[in-house]
This record gives C-alpha cells, structure tokens and sequence, in this order.
C-alpha cells in the first residue's frame, strides 16, 4: 500500500540547547498539515491490534480516520468516549510499549518507533479543541441525591470525579496539597507537561460542579470512617498515589544535598523554585548532579537539575539502555541536551565533607552475565571495579511505594504486603462503599492506567447506588 | 482560607495566633503540627506544633517566632486576615502513659510545642515538673500556662535575669542524680535537645525529644524531612516528629537543617530592609 511510503512526521522540539535553559515545553505539536498526514498513515486495520495496545481501548482508527479528514472535532469527540484527558496522555503515555507496540505499520517496519504516530495526533486534536475553546462541559444526569469522595486528585481521582458527577450525584475531591493534579503538578515536569492543560482539565470538572477541598489530608484531617459516618458520604474512591520515595540504603544517603526526586521535584515543580527572584522555596545550587535510576522520574530530575543551572549532570543506571523504563523520547531528549549517561554502574556509597555536604560518589562497574529464566541478561557487578566521581548533589530517582498512612487510619482495609489496596475486578476493596485505583493498587503505573482504573471504580460506584 | 481571629504579641520576636479551623480543632492531638502557606503561587510551605485548640470555637492556636522570610510576613498579618493554605493536623500523636513522674524541658519557642504535651500528662494523672529556659527574661513565654499544668516549674535563664542563672540541664542532672523522672520530654532548639538526651543518658531516663527538620509536603511524599534514627532512616513528618533522644542523630540533623541557610539569609535580609513585599 502507498500508504507505507509515507514517512513518520517529526514532532518539531526546540533547540536542545535553548531549552535546557529553560521550563517551556520541549515538544512543540505538530501543524494541522503534519497532522493530517500523520493521521492518514493509518492502514485502517479492521482487527486494529493498536486499540488492544491502549489501557482504556480508544477507537483508534476511528479517531485518525476523522483526523486525516480534517474532521477534528469529531476526532476528539471519539477518543473522549474512552479517555478523559487526551491532551495529557497523547504527551505521557508511553506509547512505544502500549498502543504504537502493536500498531501494523510499526510490525511491518519491524521498529515501534515508526508506528502511527498515535499519541502525536491525539494531542493535536486535543489541543486544538482546548486552544479553541471548544470543550464542551458535558451533561450531566438528574441528581441521584447520593455523594461521593474522591481522595486524592491525579489522574484516577479526577477520572472517577468526571464520571461520578455526569452520572448525577454529588462528588467532592480531598487533596492533601494546595493545588489539585496529583503528579501531573508536582512531579511531571512543566517542559514535559505544561501545568496549564492540566489546570485547564480541573476547570472543567468544576464547572461540572465538581467541589475540591484543598489542604485536607484524609486519615488526618478526617478519617475514611469520618466521611462516611460524619459527613453521610454514600461511596469513597481513593485515588491516593504512590508518593514513598525509596532510597538505595547506602551509606551518605543523609547527607545535604541528597535529595529524593519527589523532593527536588515538587521544590521545582508544585512550589515554582526555579522562580527565584519571586519564590520563597529555596533549590540547593548544583554544579555537579548525579540521579539515579533510569525511569521517567529519573529523566525529569536530571533534565530539570540541567534547567535550575547545573553544569554537569549524569544519570547513574544498573542495568544497559534498552532496559531503561523511561519513555524513549525522554531518553533522546535528555541525551540531546547533553546529560551523561552511565549505565552498567552503580552506586555504593555517597561521600561528604566536614559540613556532611556531597562531595562525590562511588560507583561499581557491573557486566552483563548469563541471561536469566526470563531470558535477560543479568547485570553483574565486576570486583575490584569501584570508582569515585565528584558530585555536589545526589537525587534518587528510584520508583516510589505505597504511603500507609490511609492503611493505618482505616481498620478493615485490605492491602498487600506493600501496602497497595487490594480491590476487585470493579475497583471495589475489602471494604463496604469504598473503592481504590491508580497508583495505590497498581504500584507505579502510568497516567492513562490510573484513569482507566478511576472510571471502572466510577461506573461500579453508580451501579452499587443504584441497588441500595 | 483560614481566618486569624487572635494575634498576641509574647515577646519580642514571639507571636501568637488563634485561627478559624474547624476540623483541625476536631481532631488534633497533642503533639501535632500543621503546615501553612502564604501565598497560593510564591509562598513556602512551613511547619509549626499547634500549640491549643478550642474545639467548641473551631479554632487552633498557633506560637511561633520570626525568625526569616514566612515568619516574619507571618508575624505582620493581623486579625481579619487570611491565612490561604492551613493543612492538619499532622505528624503522630504522642504516646501519652501513666508513667508516674514526667519532666518536660522546654527551650527557647520549645515551651509552645511543650505546653500541650504536658498538658497531656498531667491530665493523665502524672506528677509533671516543667522546666523552661530562655536566654533571658524578656524571651520567656507561656510561664503562666505552663504554671497551670505543671507540679512544679524551674525557670533558667543563660544571663540569670530571672529564674536560675544556668542551662536546662542543670536541674535536670540534679532531678536525675535523686532519680526522680520516670520520662523526660524536651523541646527547643536541636543543640538544646541534644545535651537533655545526653544528660539523661547515664540514668536511663526514657527522654523524648520533638525534631524540626526542614519540610516540603508534610505527609511523607518527598523525604526531605528525614533524620537518622537509631541507624535507620525516619521521616520525622510522619515517623515522628517525637522519637528517642538517645537514638537521634543530632549532629547530622543539624547540619542538614542548615541546607539552604545562604538564600534563607539573603530573603530574610530583604524581608527586613522591606526589599519583599507580601507578594499581593
Ligand atoms: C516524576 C514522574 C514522572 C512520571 N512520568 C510519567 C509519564 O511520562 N507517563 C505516565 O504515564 N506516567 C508517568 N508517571 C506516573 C504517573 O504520574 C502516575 O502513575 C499517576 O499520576 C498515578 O495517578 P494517581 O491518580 O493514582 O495518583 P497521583 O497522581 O499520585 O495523585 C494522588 C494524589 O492524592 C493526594 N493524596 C495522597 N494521599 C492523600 C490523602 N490521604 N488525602 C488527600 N489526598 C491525598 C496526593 O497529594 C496526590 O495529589 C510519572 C510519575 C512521576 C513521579
Ligand atoms: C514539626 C515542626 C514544628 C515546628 N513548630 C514550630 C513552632 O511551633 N514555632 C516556631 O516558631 N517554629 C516551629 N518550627 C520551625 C519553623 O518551621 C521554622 O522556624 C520556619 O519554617 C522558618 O521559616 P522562615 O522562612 O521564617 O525562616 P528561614 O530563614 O527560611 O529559615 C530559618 C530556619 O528554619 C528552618 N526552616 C526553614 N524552612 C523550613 C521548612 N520548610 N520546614 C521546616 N523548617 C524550616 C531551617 O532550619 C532554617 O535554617 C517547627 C518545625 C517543625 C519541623
Ligand atoms: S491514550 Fe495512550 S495508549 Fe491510548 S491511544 Fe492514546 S497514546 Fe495510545
Ligand atoms: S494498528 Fe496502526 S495502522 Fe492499524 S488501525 Fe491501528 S493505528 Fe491504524
Ligand atoms: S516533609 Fe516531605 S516527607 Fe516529610
Ligand atoms: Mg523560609
């Protein structure tokens, strides 16, 4: 088919070196030209393996087909049926691994990579509708009378929130923090994820008369028994998060200048700290910056080390390349900008000076051994090789656990042995009226799974009112 | 949004304030802190102990030094105002015991976070001996309220202008040596809570001390609260903020306390030439 010449449309992205100074948005968008042709590279599969790819199943060849006509609006009215937050998951997802893994075209030419642009589209479709101000705010059902707590407003929690309140009852969100998003506020970063999309997203749920209760820690401020003896909630989802940030327990791990990434994150992100002449949260001034781990979490700190003014800054990684987690085109972005990467390294201690700062790190040289059962090659580590590298900060970037503290205020809720919830096939827990999604039961997850997971809890929600 | 409906002035860079927060005021325990923030956009989340509470008025009560940027803007709001983001309570209650004879040594703005503590005891039927200590007369607050709950106050001051001329430890040796205390609580400033550990140390008197170290988010997302606790790592914003003096790493707490002391310096010196506005 002539269809398969077409070339993949480059996402344009601003020059590596003036945006590692910078927080704008590296990836551009593409133009309306360069979307149709995107679009019109679909083959219109009529198995379409790539929906099989996508955690909430949108229509993909649908939503292209209505894009490669030019048809925008109504190519963003079919992945709304399925997704709530195209303009954020067709920049996040990592769609390599999920929808464009198991796209024809990228079989065919035999590289994921050059699959349908899928998540490209998506966000062009999405974006437009947001920059026209075209959103509509959905309808919403005659009220039920019932009301419904969300904990938590990431991904999940605003998902369940959408769905609940079109379905006619009353929803309120508990957030900790003083501003509503979850991780797509403090720890994606703004050159990532420009925070007034996401802004943009919680509008509208409040114009759906979706109320938010900021600064409000559930299991403190009030318990899940509170809400629902007290204040007669109906239901409660909890959308809490990962949020435990997991250290290597080496030695120097305390040491200043040893920072999580949620830390070094949210002090950039949430709180503006690259803002200094107006910002009250102070960021420790780096020259010399090692992360560690190699996911999305560990390319954001190290890219966002490099725009706060750092003049090295390396990422420290066990294991090769091609076994980074991290979204492949953050890895690209990242090397383009001119962060080193160390991989087959590993940290074994972090060393101070008088004043207990940094001052330098000890790696070990790992090799690639026999591969395992799984069929991986194991990293192993290679005696005798230990080195030091001068550092002034040390960010771990290693994957976060689950927070226990709604486990511990709330007596019959069932979890794992790491303390994610445990829920059934409908989101539902062990609990009579409560259900969980997103990161507290899947662990870390991605952006797009929590939403999904958020909606299923929505509709398990609605259907358990309705037969009481 | 949470009004400010009382502001004292207790000395000369201590203020008081009582604000509107109705379910706070519910369900704070002694021992628990908030964490607020000025400004919705620029201002810095900062932790302080809430010091009282008054459920039936839906107000907490708050003591605090000005001591940089937020205190300072802190200390110059008055009633009527508005603090915007007030998140609470947190950190875990203490674990208050019949134990028989407790003293609490409170140090410096220490005798705040002190005085509900010992509340706390008293109520539960121990023999409370306060002891509090300021670095002279002018800087000692709460006498009275500590007076009230306690058996019995020793007062200090590092220049003797009221009380006994001598540091807190000294008459807390001398309670020692008679073996008096059953469990010694001590709040103040670190190098203060270091020497009550290590005074108590050789008479194995159960001591628990109340740490601040610097907070971001406050519910145990980013670390950086972290102390070094009997060799393992503690959150203090969840894990405490009490632990066992004996266990604390004091020193290394100390020095991560001071992490970002150049540009708290320079927006504290702005902040009182007037260089900052309030940001509004
Ligand atoms: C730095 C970073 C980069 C990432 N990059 C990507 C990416 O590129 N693509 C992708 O798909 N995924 C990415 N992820 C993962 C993704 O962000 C998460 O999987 C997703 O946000 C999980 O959503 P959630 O709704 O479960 O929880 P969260 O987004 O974590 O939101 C939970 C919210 O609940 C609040 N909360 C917690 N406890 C309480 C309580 N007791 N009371 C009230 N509120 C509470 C928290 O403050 C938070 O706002 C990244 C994660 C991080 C940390
Ligand atoms: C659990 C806890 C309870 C506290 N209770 C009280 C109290 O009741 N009354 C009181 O006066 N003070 C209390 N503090 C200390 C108070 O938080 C700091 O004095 C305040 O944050 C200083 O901020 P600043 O901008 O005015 O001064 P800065 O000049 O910015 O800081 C002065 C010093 O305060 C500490 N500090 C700065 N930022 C933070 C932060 N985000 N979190 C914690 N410490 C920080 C640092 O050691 C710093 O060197 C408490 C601290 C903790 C952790
Ligand atoms: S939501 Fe994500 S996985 Fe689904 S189609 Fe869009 S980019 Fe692909
Ligand atoms: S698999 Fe690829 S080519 Fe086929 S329908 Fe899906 S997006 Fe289009
Ligand atoms: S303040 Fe962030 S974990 Fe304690
Ligand atoms: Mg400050």
């Amino acid at each position: 088919k002539e269809r398969m010449t077409i070339p993949q449309m480059d996402m344009p992205a601003q020059d590596p070196v003036l945006r590692s100074k910078n927080q704008k948005e590296v990836a551009l968008g593409y133009t309306e030209e360069m979307a149709i042709i995107e679009a019109s590279r679909c083959l219109q599969c009529k198995n379409a393996p790539c929906i099989k790819g996508c955690p909430v199943g949108i229509n993909i060849p649908g939503f292209l087909d209505a894009a490669a006509k030019g048809n925008f609006q109504e190519s963003v009215d079919i992945i709304k049926e399925a997704s709530l937050l195209p303009a954020i998951c067709g920049r996040v997802c990592p769609q390599e691994t999920q929808c464009m893994e198991f796209c024809t075209v990228g079989k065919t030419l035999k590289d994921p990579m050059k699959s349908v642009a899928i998540g490209r589209v998506e966000r062009y479709v999405a974006d437009l509708e947001r920059e026209t101000n075209s959103i509509k705010i959905p309808a919403i059902k005659e009220s039920t009378g019932n009301k419904v707590a969300i904990i938590g407003s990431g991904p999940a929690g605003l998902a369940a929130a959408a769905d609940l309140r079109q379905d006619g009852h009353e929803v309120v969100v508990f957030e900790a923090f003083h501003k509503p998003g979850g991780v797509m506020i403090y720890g994606i970063p703004e050159f990532r994820l420009p925070k007034a999309i996401v802004e943009k997203e919680i509008d509208t749920l409040k114009e759906m008369g979706v109320k938010f209760e900021m600064n409000f820690l559930v299991g403190r401020t009030r318990t899940i028994a509170d809400l629902i003896e007290k204040d007669n909630f109906d239901a409660v989802f909890i959308g809490s998060g990962a949020g435990l940030p997991k250290f290597m327990n080496i030695p120097g791990e305390n040491l200043v200048g040893v920072f999580s990434a949620n830390e070094y994150l949210t002090r950039s992100n949430l709180m503006k700290a690259y803002d200094k002449e107006n910002v009250d949260t102070p960021i420790y001034q780096s020259k010399k910056v090692a992360v560690l781990g190699g996911g999305n979490v560990a390319m954001d700190a190290a890219r966002m080390a490099l725009r706060l003014g750092a003049e090295e800054v390396n990422v420290i990684y066990r294991r090769t390349r091609n076994e980074m987690p991290a979204r492949v085109e953050e890895i690209e972005h990242a090397m383009e900008e001119g962060i080193k990467f160390h991989f087959l390294t590993n940290p074994i201690r972090i060393l101070g000076d008088d004043n207990a700062r940094v001052n330098a790190i000890e790696c070990l040289k790992y090799e690639l051994g026999e591969p395992d059962d799984s069929g991986r090659r194991r990293p192993l580590p290679i005696s005798g090789s230990e080195f030091i590298m001068e550092m002034d900060t040390v960010i771990p970037a290693l994957g976060n656990g689950s927070n226990p503290l709604i486990k511990q205020t709330t007596q019959d809720l069932e979890t794992t042995k790491w303390g994610n919830i445990v829920v059934n096939e409908n989101n539902k827990s062990s609990m009579d009226r409560v259900y969980a999604g997103g990161d507290i039961v899947l662990g870390a997850a991605t952006v797009i799974l929590a939403m999904g997971e958020g909606r299923t809890a929505a509709k398990a929600i609605t259907d358990d009112l309705k037969n009481r | 949004m949470n009004k400010i409906v009382e502001k004292k002035q207790l000395s000369d860079d201590v203020y008081l304030m009582e604000l509107e927060a109705p379910y706070i005021a519910e369900s704070r325990r002694a021992g628990q802190f908030i964490i607020l923030q000025l400004d919705n956009n620029f201002g810095e989340r900062i932790p302080l102990t809430i010091a009282d509470a008054n459920e039936s008025k839906g107000t907490i009560t708050i003591i605090f030094q000005a001591v940089g940027k937020t205190t300072i803007h802190l200390s110059k709001l008055e009633v009527g105002d508005y603090i915007e983001n007030l998140l609470g309570p947190l950190g875990t209650p203490t674990e208050i015991k019949k134990v028989g004879t407790v003293v609490c040594v409170g140090g410096g703005i220490g005798v705040a976070p002190m005085h509900p503590i010992a509340q706390a005891y008293k109520a539960a039927g121990n023999r409370v001996i306060s002891i509090i200590g300021a670095r002279n007369r002018d800087l000692l607050i709460m006498e009275e309220e500590i007076k009230k709950c306690s058996d019995e106050v020793i007062i200090c001051t590092d220049d003797g202008s009221y009380g006994r001329k001598d540091l807190v430890t000294a008459p807390l040796k001398e309670l020692c040596e008679k073996g008096i205390p059953n469990e010694v609580v001590a709040i103040g400033p670190p190098i203060m809570m270091k020497f009550v550990s290590e005074t108590t140390r050789p008479y194995n008197v159960h001591t628990m001390v109340s740490l601040n170290t610097i907070m971001v988010d406050g519910t145990g997302m980013c670390g950086g609260c972290r102390v070094t606790v009997g060799g393992e790592t503690k959150f203090v914003c969840v894990d405490g903020p009490e632990f066992d003096g004996h266990l604390v790493d004091f020193d290394n707490m100390m020095l991560r306390q001071k992490a970002y002391k150049t540009q708290e310096d320079q927006a504290t010196h702005k902040c009182r030439i007037g260089l900052t506005g309030d940001h509004k």
